[in-house]
């Protein structure tokens, strides 16, 4: 055993990739949680039956009958939440400390795959309760698919195997869930360490002089020790205290409302209110994806130097970025429910125009001329450039979940958090 | 001096390509070909059996007698997932209680008149024409027949459409 954990390692590291905010343990701490998530899937899996008749009533079965039945489940699926909040961390760590690129693009990529493969796991997982909560997310978030262009409807009515959830959707998302995400996680996490050590470690800001070799064990062996005991610890009374929830069983003609996606696409969901769906759904997305995996492949003109937010300049553009961002996306959430709605007001022009094409320029608009007249007088480097881009983005996108989650009641109407 | 087996190799090429790379792309090409034929294999025997449980048989319905629903009624029909609306002229359509939306189901709601989606306020009139927003199709509906005077309604075909038009609906 200790063989093992010390041949994923190397003999010796340098002594300032343990100071611990360098990378809070993030990545340790995401892969600790897969292998929670596969202890506890594979003890469910001894009572869950994967048929829209059984499926309901066997949860229910390990709920009330197997011992420690409800809180295997409240493991799972916290862990469920828990990794995917980490790997989000863990993402934004590893871009803001700038490493990404060079010998780590590759990495950077794998990265990405390894968090939408956290995403879709947890998505095939969502279903499987089979109860209104989860019977209509996966109605309402399938049905996005559906209106991408051309093959949006067929690649809906294959992902669920016709036109509204069934038998078969379910054996479906269990396959993707129990067997080929579990796998593909599995070998990729490994790749993505190797790559890690490949690239000789964490990326270390310069300082003057090397900083000292230590020997991995005892210095880095047990302050992993101790980042994974605080987790399980903090997972276990999660678990404790809160349970899963647990809704009636499916009811295929009875809609919830309102009926939520799952919280991590909140975000979209959010977004479906205010664009036409070919943009909500397909071009702001897919442009963001784009934007992520191409960050690494950007012409830079100097190394990373490993520093927070690269420089005093960048963190500064960052924050005022930040707030910008804050700004355009509430603004443009309470002008949209509240004053203006395209849609209602241009009638009779297609809602693709109204509803999509102009408020996107709007939104375009505005961006440009925040980087014409005021993010340009910083004089930013490239790199600098790219991170104002993603912190425009990910505060966008984490305000749009928050929106989506805590502030969305009946009929999807904005409200408070305690009347949701 | 001993030669090795490289040098070996490279002596017998005669046309630029020597024994040792012919092997090595016949190698790479058997593996594509290899690939190529466990990808398809594995593509089919995934799609072939989703696709056969789309599209089912017609299965018709039996709703009841033409005159038991009076113009202007909707009733739910929720074993076979539609509404069946008849309006004030008299024609019949079964409409589909799945919002074109997103996929949630409405209910019909009888002092508005008008059916609503739960999920994003969507309204659709008796004709499962659009109302408001964000929907952007009429509802879909499935063919009726009247044989005999009897309403009858297949509920295994279903049927996509952008807007009411008059003949969608069915009269006794």
């Amino acid at each position: 055993m200790r063989n093992i954990f010390l041949h994923l390692h190397p003999s010796n590291i340098s002594e300032s990739s343990l100071r611990f905010n360098r990378t809070f343990g993030l990545g340790g701490m995401a892969a600790l949680l897969i292998v929670i998530q596969m202890i506890t899937g594979i003890l469910l899996r001894f009572y869950y039956i994967p048929s829209p008749a059984e499926a309901y009533n066997s949860i229910i079965f390990i709920k009330n009958q197997v011992l420690f039945g409800q809180f295997i489940r409240n493991i799972h699926y916290w862990s469920g939440v828990f990794l995917l909040l980490i790997a989000f961390l863990h993402f934004l760590r590893v871009f803001f400390t700038g490493a990404y690129r060079d010998s780590r693009s590759v990495n950077w990529i794998f990265g990405l795959i390894l968090l939408l493969l956290i995403v879709f796991a947890n998505f095939t997982g969502y279903l499987l309760p089979w109860d209104q909560l989860a019977y209509w997310a996966i109605t309402v978030s399938t049905n996005i698919i559906g209106y991408l262009p051309v093959i949006g409807e067929s690649l809906r009515d294959s992902i669920i195997g016709g036109k509204e959830l069934n038998a078969g959707t379910l054996q479906t998302f269990f396959a993707f869930h129990t067997a080929l995400f579990p796998f593909l996680l599995i070998a990729i996490v490994f790749y993505h360490f190797w790559r890690v050590r490949k690239a000789g470690g964490v990326l270390l800001p310069e300082t003057q002089g090397k900083s000292k070799m230590v020997p991995v064990m005892p210095n880095l062996i047990f302050r992993e020790f101790i980042v994974g005991l605080v987790l399980i610890a903090s997972l276990l009374i999660f678990a404790a205290l809160f349970n899963a929830p647990l809704l009636d069983k499916a009811n295929p003609s009875y809609s919830m409302n309102p009926t939520k996606a799952p919280w991590y696409f909140a975000g979209v969901q959010e977004l479906l209110i205010h664009f036409h769906p070919f943009f909500a759904a397909f071009i702001i997305p897919l442009s963001v994806m784009l934007f992520l995996a191409w960050i690494p492949f950007f012409k830079y003109n100097e190394p990373p130097n490993g520093h927070w937010f690269i420089s005093g300049k960048g963190m500064e553009s960052s924050k005022h970025t930040a707030v910008f961002s804050t700004v355009v996306t509430l603004a443009g959430i309470l002008f949209n429910a509240y004053v203006l709605n395209f849609e209602m007001v241009m009638h009779g022009v297609p809602a693709l125009i109204s509803n999509g094409v102009i408020p996107l320029l709007i939104l375009l608009l505005l961006m440009g001329s925040y980087y014409q007249f005021y993010l340009k007088g910083f004089r930013l480097s490239k790199a600098e450039l790219v991170q104002a881009a993603f912190v425009f983005i990910m505060v966008a996108f984490i305000l749009l979940s928050l929106t989506g989650i805590f502030f969305r009641g009946k009929d999807m109407e904005l409200t408070f958090p305690w009347n949701v | 001096m001993k030669k090795t087996v490289q040098e070996i190799a490279e002596r017998n090429t005669s046309d630029g390509i020597n024994r040792r790379d012919f092997f090595g792309m016949a190698w790479k090409a058997l593996g594509i070909l290899a690939g190529l034929e466990a990808s398809g294999m594995i593509i089919s025997y995934f799609f072939s059996g989703k696709n056969k449980n789309t599209n089912p048989p017609k299965q018709l319905l039996e709703a009841g007698p033409a005159n038991a629903f009076l113009p202007g009624s909707v009733t739910a029909f929720m074993g076979g997932r539609f509404y069946l609306a008849r309006q004030q002229d008299g024609g019949f359509i079964a409409l589909s209680l799945r919002c074109t939306h997103l996929g949630c189901s409405v209910s019909w709601e009888e002092n508005k008149k008008r059916f609503i989606c739960p999920c994003h306020s969507s309204a659709f009139d008796i004709r499962g024409e659009v109302l408001n927003p964000p929907a952007a199709r009429a509802l879909d509906y499935y063919p009726v027949l009247i044989e005999n005077g009897v309403v009858k309604v297949d509920i295994g075909t279903l049927k996509e459409r952008k807007t009411f038009r008059k003949e969608q609906l069915i009269y006794a």
